[in-house]
């Protein structure tokens, strides 16, 4: 589903990531766990299209069409989803319109009709049930005033209805109590299925006690430095990342 | 002897004065001679007064604007009316600067309470007229108000007596048919201990140059309140003079909500006095494009202790338009517990727009909170992004950034119907943001 081939990026004149391999199939569940600084949130920016990143080397390839030729839109509407760090507040544009014009989007792109209303507001409600928000979310501004729990719930919420193939979580655990990481938690594993990737970028390994990841990567300074099972993590927890920042470079 | 003024409207209109109304009242005759010496020894504001920094009036001088007599209401056109009369609205009509009683419409209006023209309220109320006028604004404020309180042909008159709360609201239609017309009116607001009311000012014109100059005096007794909302969508040519005055009694609440999106070159004065727990809400939304220049200047002066004030005004401006605001919030001495929000917020969508906004405080008392906050800014990149990252391509982002801007003024609107005027003034004067009726 998703190919990084020796990718290279800069913010200015610093290079952030450099020369990072990655291969994500359909179905998979992939952990990006690394220090601070070491470029995760950058990579979840390149994929999504965020502007100010300069791509000096490399190739992403997604659904075999080349991804870094898409304009953020074009991506968002062909299946990758980013679950933001800092969910953006929208004041003025409500939640619910939002979504409707997003899936719409999506539908049109894919050549069907609009949404019926009625159709809409049913799956809406079934969704935020499944994020225990309550529905006066829909009808407020978009993250306006909303806690780091509920924006990042709303995130969440958002995946559930516009169905992405490929769903970046960056630092979705961050700031959350564990009642709320519990929450979102289930709404990822719901979204589980064979045909939907998920690339969870996290600095804490306690996210993936909740959603069990297939392989977990290590990335420091701008590459992928070690790769393996679940088992990974807890090593990383016991260890600290001095041990893999030792083996970069 | 022929006097050399400084203004060429005084020695045009000198002798207009006689075809005033209340040409029988002499404390009328006096107080308009009295303006019209004021304004004479001045003529019309310069760059060089500091509340007029920003916005060169020269061009109304060098014009000479005409004061037209009443109009046969047969000859207006009525589409100005369909587009602009709320129908669920008591509504007064003045064309030209003249009460139209055919257009107007106070059916069913109780006879506790007296909506009238103002030439009719000095035919038939002088001395309440006499009692308020000049009451909530003086002739030294600034040269425009002298000029009004000198030539002002009619305007509204509007006395709600104690306890009553009106029905409707009253819509006040100020309609400018004629190139080169001056239309000056006068307006007289006055609702007594615990009443209540809503009263709504638009201003609409010809696509020709024309100046309207209007002056609202505003009193808010004892634990009443008024909402008054101004639309000023005047022709694209036109020059615009509005001046909002307010006296505020004790624990009474004044709303305001100033839309102003049409006029060559708009001005609006907005002062509210508060007295002791008294409170006032001061909205505006400017919206500017090609040429306009849209002022606003608020003073708001805490006279006694615990009062609230809260303002907040937004701009949006495009292409070469500008926009100036200048709020000012004073705080006496005596003003203690003063409580006060003002906020200034801009959006400049491109490169040659521009704004100059000045807010300043001004406090003499030692226990009160105040705060103020400015920004001029462009579209936020980061919520551009937000918007593409969920499927919606950049020009649309920025077309609902920017409408969602200025529609948080409009949604602040509680009447429906006025809502709905002016989201569609909003989707008119922007129709970049051709906001997909799924946002609103």
């Amino acid at each position: 589903m998703l190919k990084i081939e020796n990718l290279h990026v800069s913010v200015g004149d610093k290079p952030i990531l450099k020369g990072l391999n990655l291969e994500i199939n359909a179905g998979e569940v992939h952990a990006i766990m690394g220090p601070n600084g070491a470029g995760k949130s950058t990579l979840s920016h390149v994929l999504s299209g965020k502007p100010g990143y300069n791509i000096t080397e490399g190739k992403v390839t997604y659904m075999g069409e080349d991804l870094l030729d898409m304009d953020p839109e074009i991506r968002s509407r062909e299946g990758v989803f980013l679950a933001f760090q800092y969910p953006v507040e929208i004041p003025g544009v409500s939640n619910i319109y939002l979504l409707k014009a997003a899936l719409n989007s999506i539908r049109k792109h894919n050549g069907l009709d609009e949404v019926d209303a009625m159709d809409f507001l049913t799956l809406v409600k079934d969704k935020i049930k499944l994020l225990e928000m309550d529905e006066k979310f829909l009808y407020r501004a978009v993250n306006e005033g909303f806690s780091g729990g509920e924006k990042k719930r709303n995130e969440i919420l958002q995946a559930a209805i516009l169905e992405p193939k490929l769903c970046i979580l960056d630092e979705t655990d961050s700031g959350l109590d564990i009642d709320a990481l519990k929450i979102v938690a289930e709404g990822v594993n719901s979204l589980r299925s064979t045909e939907r990737s998920f690339l969870m970028i996290t600095h804490y390994q306690r996210l993936l006690d909740y959603i069990k990841p297939d392989i977990v990567h290590v990335l420091a300074d701008g590459q992928i430095v070690k790769s393996g099972g679940p088992e990974l993590a807890l090593e990383l927890e016991e260890k600290g990342y001095q041990w893999v920042e030792g083996q970069a470079a | 002897m022929t006097v050399q003024y400084v203004s060429q409207y005084s020695s045009e209109y000198k002798n207009n004065v006689s075809q005033l109304p209340g040409q029988s009242l002499e404390w009328l005759k006096s107080f308009r001679a009295e303006a019209f010496d004021r304004f004479s020894s001045t003529g019309f504001p310069s760059l060089r007064e500091e509340e007029w920094r920003y916005t060169n009036v020269s061009a109304i001088e060098k014009k000479l604007f005409s004061p037209l007599a009443i109009v046969d209401t047969g000859v207006v056109d009525k589409s100005w009316l369909t587009d602009f009369v709320l129908d669920d609205c008591y509504t007064v009509v003045l064309v030209n600067g003249h009460f139209s009683s055919d257009l107007s419409s106070l059916d069913d209006l109780s006879t506790d309470v007296a909506v009238l023209s103002m030439a009719q309220a000095l035919d038939q109320k002088p001395e309440t007229v006499q009692k308020y006028l000049a009451q909530a604004v003086s002739n030294e404020e600034h040269s425009f108000v002298a000029f009004n309180s000198a030539w002002f042909t009619d305007g509204l008159f509007i006395h709600i007596p104690s306890k009553i709360v009106l029905d409707k609201p009253v819509q006040l239609v100020h309609l400018t048919t004629q190139a080169e017309c001056l239309s000056t009116t006068r307006n007289l607001l006055i609702v007594d201990e615990m009443a209540e009311a809503k009263v709504i000012e638009t201003f609409v014109g010809v696509d020709s140059a024309y100046l309207s100059a209007a002056v609202t005096e505003v009193f808010v007794e004892k634990n009443a309140e008024l909402t008054l909302f101004k639309v000023q969508s005047e022709g694209d040519k036109a020059y615009h003079f509005g001046g909002t005055y307010v006296k505020q009694a004790r624990d009474s609440r004044f709303n305001h909500h100033n839309f102003a999106f049409g006029g060559l070159l708009a001005r609006n004065d907005i002062h509210t006095n508060l007295d002791v727990a008294s409170e006032c809400d001061l909205n505006g939304l400017s919206l500017g494009i090609k040429r306009q220049h849209i002022d606003n200047h608020t003073r708001i002066k805490h006279l006694q202790p615990h009062a609230i004030s809260r303002e907040l005004y937004k701009g949006v401006f495009n292409q070469r338009a500008r926009g100036v605001f200048q709020g000012r919030v004073f705080v006496a001495e005596d003003a203690q517990k003063t409580d006060s929000e003002m906020n200034n917020r801009n959006l400049l969508l491109s490169a040659d727009a521009e704004v100059d906004t000045k807010p300043q405080l001004e406090i003499y008392a030692d226990d009160v909170k105040c705060a103020h906050g400015v920004t001029v800014g462009q579209l936020d990149e980061k919520s551009i992004f937000y918007l593409q990252s969920r499927c919606v391509d950049k020009e649309t982002a920025r077309n609902i950034l920017t409408f969602a801007f200025a529609n948080e003024m409009v949604d602040k609107v509680q009447l429906t119907s006025l809502r709905e005027l002016l989201l569609g003034q909003l989707l008119k004067r922007f129709p970049q943001a051709g906001v997909d009726k799924q946002w609103l």
